[in-house]
């Protein structure tokens, strides 16, 4: 019969690590995404505009970023760059493996936002006396980015879930952090419970967030 | 002014401009009637370098659009254009709309900007719609507003592609109202349009397009009453 017997107290006396490491999770999803955006525009301007490599570069990157499994490009960056001698701290294959991932997935939300921008758009600024450059951060890049700014929150909820992947190459985030005091006491059970209660209130608290700005960004 | 010699505009296969001569003086009114695909909007997009030509010059007050040496976004605030679809910016204000290329291309600060915006938008009786977001304008409204977008870069010349042809009827009125103004004020203005009345009442010269060919040019009178070209007569027959 069912003979499990709860105990939650260690899971209290541990919860101040676990939130810490809650502050940790948030804060790589958060890095990842900043580097994901900023990347992915970068991506999706060379795939659309740029011939030759440039263009196959960021062609390349969508395609393994999107195609292949979050963790073995996890693994790639931790064991694969490992195998040539190059090692990276563990922070810093998370934070590579998951903005790699971010990237790929933002520079086709990217895509479609750019898509959905009439060209008239880019006629009336050029006739109004504006360089592309004027054109495109002051007219198109705007618009793109009220397109894509729900695409991108869901993705940060993404990153966030998807960090629990450090677990596996030993970074002590929320879910490393779990398995590391799981294992310790074996109230296996409890502190994923708990862990989950976290991940859900982080995920909220992201949500609210991002709800709340943009009320202040998009006025129209 | 403006002086078109020998243009010719193929799109592949397609030669849509077969050797266009015209000059446009200073102050002067030109319409530009034809049907559809008759290359009235492409002469517009080759005057102010939004479309390579092939063979034949374009000079705006003696500089050439298509050489490379020129700078297209310096000859182009001298150019102002108002496209059939109205194109605003939907994320700024209508004030932003009209301030925001005197700034950042012309480099006058906000406050100036600003200040020119409203006096424009006031001048195309946009006065009360200073903070509204495009989407809450009608199509006249819109039309309007980028008219006074464009005259904010204070442009010698004023280019109209069918600036009432996506309009409401009932919104037709207000927007050929100003640009009435606009002609009655001096400024050089090439109308291409389907508006015949305005054509005729409003311009100095009346040009009409067949098939990439200037086929007629002259007072409206001249072209309305008495047209030269088999051409013009039918089609003038056609629109009435």
């Amino acid at each position: 019969m069912f003979d499990y017997s709860f105990h939650w107290r260690p899971v209290v006396k541990s919860l101040p690590e676990l939130i810490q490491a809650g502050l940790v999770t948030l804060e790589i999803a958060s890095l990842a995404m900043l580097l994901g955006v900023v990347i992915g525009l970068c991506l999706a301007l060379m795939r659309m505009n740029m011939k030759g490599p440039l263009k196959w570069f960021a062609v390349t990157w969508i395609e393994i970023a999107r195609n292949t499994p979050a963790l073995f490009q996890l693994f790639f960056f931790g064991f694969g760059l490992g195998a040539f001698g190059i090692n990276l701290s563990p922070f810093t294959i998370i934070l590579t493996g998951l903005s790699f991932n971010c990237a790929g997935y933002l520079a086709e939300n990217f895509r479609g936002g750019f898509q959905a921008i009439p060209v008239m758009q880019i006629n009336s600024a050029r006739c109004l006396g504006m360089n592309s450059w004027q054109a495109y951060t002051r007219i198109v890049i705007p618009q793109v980015l009220r397109i894509v700014y729900y695409p991108i929150t869901n993705q940060m909820v993404w990153a966030v879930l998807m960090s629990s992947l450090g677990m596996l190459i030993g970074f002590r985030e929320l879910s490393g952090e779990t398995q590391f005091f799981a294992s310790k006491t074996f109230r296996v059970f409890e502190y994923f419970a708990a862990a989950a209660v976290i991940y859900y209130v982080i995920v909220k608290i992201v949500l609210g967030a991002s709800r709340l700005l943009a009320m202040r960004l998009f006025r129209y | 002014m403006i002086q078109i010699r020998d243009l010719h505009k193929h799109f592949g296969d397609l030669h849509v401009l077969k050797g266009i001569n015209l000059d446009v003086n200073k102050g002067e009114v030109l319409s530009i009637i034809g049907s559809s695909g008759s290359g009235k909007s492409t002469l517009l997009y080759c005057i102010n370098g939004l479309e390579t030509i092939q063979q034949g010059t374009v000079h705006i007050n003696g500089t050439d659009v298509h050489a490379k040496n020129t700078d297209i976004n310096k000859l182009r605030q001298k150019l102002g254009m108002v496209f059939q679809q109205w194109n605003s910016f939907p994320h700024l204000t209508t004030l932003e709309n009209v301030a925001l290329a005197p700034r950042i291309v012309k480099g006058k600060s906000k406050e100036e900007a600003l200040e020119l915006a409203a006096k424009q938008l006031k001048h195309v009786g946009l006065g009360d719609k200073l903070k509204n977001y495009p989407v809450s304008l009608s199509g006249g409204q819109q039309q309007r507003l980028a008219i006074a977008r464009a005259l904010a870069m204070e442009p010698e010349y004023m280019l109209f592609d069918e600036a009432t042809s996506a309009l409401d009827p009932e919104k037709v009125g207000e927007v050929l109202d100003t640009m009435r103004l606009l002609a009655e004020e001096g400024m050089t203005m090439i109308c291409v349009t389907h508006e015949m009345s305005f054509a005729r009442e409003v311009s100095d010269r009346v040009a009409y397009f067949h098939e990439g060919i200037m086929e007629e040019i002259g007072p409206p009178q001249q072209v309305f009453e008495d047209a030269q070209s088999e051409h013009t007569r039918k089609f003038l027959m056609n629109v009435r």
